[in-house]
């Protein structure tokens, strides 16, 4: 597995996405400045979480216009595996590759927290080792993740299984009204979508933060671990 | 040539910073201030092309980046 990392000017996350899948996955892992036009022949691409271009404008805004944003179309216009974590998923969103957008937080404060959310039957390529409804812990880190969609592309999402995760309780009950489960106010509660081909997923909560004890995960199943080891299988 | 965008949320899409600026100016006197909506202005010259042109060039890069069609809408507008 060759997992391709994006970087643009003010990505922060790409050295942790590239220890977990290069270190904790046995990936082969590497960084690919976004000005570059060659993914090096990657299974998965990965846009990490960040600020790239100082969230100007609206965040991923800017990014949507790299010269690797064009090569990461086409990829995942052939079937490619790409993953969009936090401001990747914000970029996903820009460039018309996910539909939807991320709004600020309704609160109006950047979330920096643990959450919980739960994964639904999804038709992406990264459920094999997921199990659907089964509560996970999982930090975020943004101020805009209130997802929103019109109410036609909610239904299709809902309709066509593309909602991946879910805000939800400890118990696992989701509430979209509810602040103290749905932290950032998102449409149906959504914390995370696919294209409608499964190949192209973002997420708002780290994945790669919820998966050693350095940062409170003790390994296995309780973070989100097993979605990352779907991803790289 | 000058050109003014204004780019707004759409009707239906909750301005959390509008809400913000409302519930702080709740606190002194100004209770009668309701539905504020925050937007963006951006201006620009476009040179050595025709009006039409200029104007078309606008339009596809309001398209393109200047506002996201899925929450905004704008509004090109020549400035003076």
């Amino acid at each position: 597995m060759r997992v391709a990392v994006v970087v643009f000017p003010g990505t922060n996350c790409d050295q942790d996405v590239l220890h977990v899948f290069g270190t904790l996955l046995n990936a082969e892992a590497f960084p690919v400045w976004h000005r570059d036009t060659d993914l090096k022949n990657a299974d998965l691409v990965v846009l990490p979480g960040g600020f790239s271009y100082g969230d100007y404008l609206r965040t991923g805004a800017l990014a949507k216009l790299s010269p690797v944003m064009q090569v990461v179309k086409d990829f995942a216009g052939r079937g490619g595996r790409v993953l969009g974590i936090c401001n990747g998923f914000q970029i996903l969103c820009e460039s018309g590759l996910l539909p939807g957008a991320l709004l600020e937080n309704v609160g109006q404060r950047f979330l920096s927290r643990f959450v919980h959310i739960k994964a639904e039957k999804s038709v992406g390529f990264f459920t094999s080792g997921m199990q659907p409804g089964r509560v996970i812990t999982c930090p975020i880190a943004h101020f805009q993740g209130n997802y929103y969609a019109d109410p036609e592309t909610l239904a299709a999402l809902e309709a066509n299984g593309q909602v991946v995760f879910r805000y939800c309780d400890p118990a696992g009950n989701v509430a979209a009204g509810d602040r103290t489960s749905n932290v950032n106010g998102s449409c149906n509660a959504i914390a995370g979508i696919c294209n409608k081909a499964g190949n192209v997923v973002g997420l708002m909560p780290h994945p790669e933060r919820a998966v050693e004890a350095l940062t409170g995960f003790v390994g296995g199943d309780t973070g989100l671990e097993p979605f990352l080891r779907s991803v790289a299988a | 040539m000058r050109f003014q965008v204004l780019v707004r949320l759409k009707g239906g899409v909750l301005d959390v910073q509008g809400k913000a600026i409302e519930t702080g100016l709740k606190d002194k006197k100004f209770n009668a201030l309701k539905n504020i909506r925050v937007g963006r202005v951006i201006e620009l010259d476009v040179d050595g092309v025709s009006a039409t042109e200029a104007r078309a060039q606008v339009e596809e890069v309001c398209k393109l980046l200047l506002a996201n069609p899925v929450i905004e809408q704008y509004e090109i507008k020549e400035a003076q």
